[in-house]
């Protein structure tokens, strides 16, 4: 079964920007939610993923698609 | 007769309220159209006073005046919590039982921080994002005689500046107490830089330095322990403190819960150009309630109005309200006791500060006294 995936549209934001609207989706969403956030900055393929691991939870994908940063992210505790 | 309801009385919709009054005073008068602001509070409060009351530069009173006074008198206002928003109904149902029908609604709830998120920290920990925390704290400053103050940062929070503006005068003051010596001043931030914004963050790193404040990135408090006076991030990192000063993560309104309108934290999804609720034609949402990725300010909810007042005024006048919001902030940082700098930027503009100058301090603390101006629509 596919997982339904929250969509968080971060795209422009400079503040509180990507990783913070991640971490905010995370925070209110139950555990097993896949979160993909949309980011127009390229340093989020980078310190997206550094979080995630450090927090624990799971990277699904992390992909650029026309300009856009694309991370997808399941929340495990 | 078309009927505008604001719920929310602070920053964005009194700054709405008295626009559209200001700019169709006749079809007021004619009671062509009518305009009412719902406010749990009596008074309009004046939110960004709260860090300088923690250091007892100002008292509460400085920092509110009664709403009824700032509003344009031909609006009308409701002193009283709302329970929830009947979208089918096209109306507020009041806490009282009692309802108040719109045409259009503005939401401008705002947030408000939940301490109660992060286990040990409302008793562990001091915050000053309410008139309430800022006095304990200010009591504790006064008590302090040196030690480890952790300033720790949850997700998401209003006004993104206040707790480097927080650390920056905490470090001073305690040199100004004579007690710097024998203070270490400790800040911790969730992301991987000491700021979400670049160039404060490249900024700030080398005065941390300078000053001996000692920082720990990546950490998003999950829990307290009062009795040992530890707090632990979500990482995995424990930091003991004598003084804790959280900036604890906020969450939307309960009406907002109540009303089923927000996500999973009582945001408002809210589309980022046209400020309409997702779904919606009638209901528009700013400042801090919206779930929009840009700072909870009060100049947010500022340029917000702007466009939101000019929308409403053009539809009650059978227009389509097209205009455009462009994703602009403004903030002042205080970067000591003395010296200041302001960011500006929107969706597609990146921030770029200039050098800090005592001329912007002055113009920050200006504006402290000035702001009453702004919700009248003067400024
Ligand atoms: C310490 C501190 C420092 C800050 N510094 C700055 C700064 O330097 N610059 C800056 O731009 N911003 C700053 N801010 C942030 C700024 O104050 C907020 O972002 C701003 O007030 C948001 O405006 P708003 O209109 O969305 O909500 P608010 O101004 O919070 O107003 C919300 C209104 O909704 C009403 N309400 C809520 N629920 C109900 C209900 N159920 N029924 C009836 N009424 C209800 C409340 O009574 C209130 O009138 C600071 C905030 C703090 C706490």
């Amino acid at each position: 079964m596919a997982d339904e995936v929250k969509i968080v549209d971060a795209r422009g934001s400079f503040c509180p920007g990507p990783l913070m609207e991640l971490i905010k989706g995370i925070r209110q969403e139950p555990v097993g939610t896949v979160l993909e956030v949309w980011s127009s900055d390229s340093g989020s393929a980078k310190d997206i993923p550094e979080w995630v691991r450090r927090a624990g939870h799971e990277l699904i994908q992390n992909i650029e698609e026309a300009g856009i940063y694309k991370v997808q992210v399941k929340k495990t505790r | 007769m078309q009927k505008v309801v604001i719920l929310g009385g602070g920053v964005g919709g009194t700054i709405v309220a008295n626009q559209v009054a200001r700019q169709m005073g006749t079809e007021l008068k004619h009671g062509d159209i009518e305009i009412t602001v719902i406010s749990e509070s009596h008074d309009h409060v004046y939110q960004p006073m709260f860090l300088y009351l923690a250091f007892d530069q100002v008292v509460p009173s400085e920092a509110k005046k009664p709403e009824r006074d700032i509003l344009d008198r031909h609006v009308k206002l409701v002193e009283a919590t709302a329970d929830r928003i009947d979208r089918d109904a096209k109306a507020i149902v009041m806490a009282d039982g009692t309802t108040i029908d719109y045409d259009y609604l503005v939401i401008a709830t705002g947030s408000r921080p939940s301490p109660e998120q992060i286990d040990g920290l409302p008793e562990g920990g001091h915050i000053f994002y309410t008139e309430e925390g800022a006095i304990k704290l200010r009591q504790a400053l006064h008590d302090f005689d040196g030690g480890r103050i952790v300033v720790t940062v949850g997700v998401p929070h209003k006004c993104p500046v206040a707790p480097l503006e927080f650390t920056f005068m905490v470090q001073e003051w305690a040199h100004s107490r004579g007690i710097g010596d024998k203070t270490e001043v400790v800040y911790t931030y969730p992301i991987g830089r000491l700021h979400s914004l670049e160039p404060v963050a490249k900024w700030a790193g080398p005065v941390f330095e300078e000053r001996h404040i000692e920082s720990h990135i990546f950490f998003n408090p999950e829990k307290v322990d009062p009795t040992q006076k530890t707090i632990t991030s979500l990482e995995g990192e424990t930091l003991n403190y004598d003084l804790l000063v959280a900036i604890p993560p906020h969450t939307g309104q309960d009406v907002i819960g109540r009303s089923k309108l927000g996500d999973g934290g009582n945001w408002v999804p809210t589309n980022r150009h046209t400020l309409r609720m997702e779904g919606s034609q009638n209901i528009f949402v700013l400042g801090d309630a919206t779930n929009l990725p840009i700072s909870k300010a009060g100049s947010t909810a500022h340029f917000e109005a702007d466009i939101v007042a000019a929308n409403l005024i053009n539809l009650l006048r059978g227009g389509l309200g097209s205009m455009q919001y462009d994703g602009k902030v403004f903030c002042f940082i205080e970067t000591g006791m003395k010296t200041a700098t302001y960011i500006t930027f929107d969706y597609t503009t990146p921030p770029n500060p200039p050098a800090p100058t005592e001329m912007i301090h002055l113009y920050k603390l200006a504006y402290n006294r000035m702001y009453w101006l702004t919700p009248a629509g003067l400024l």
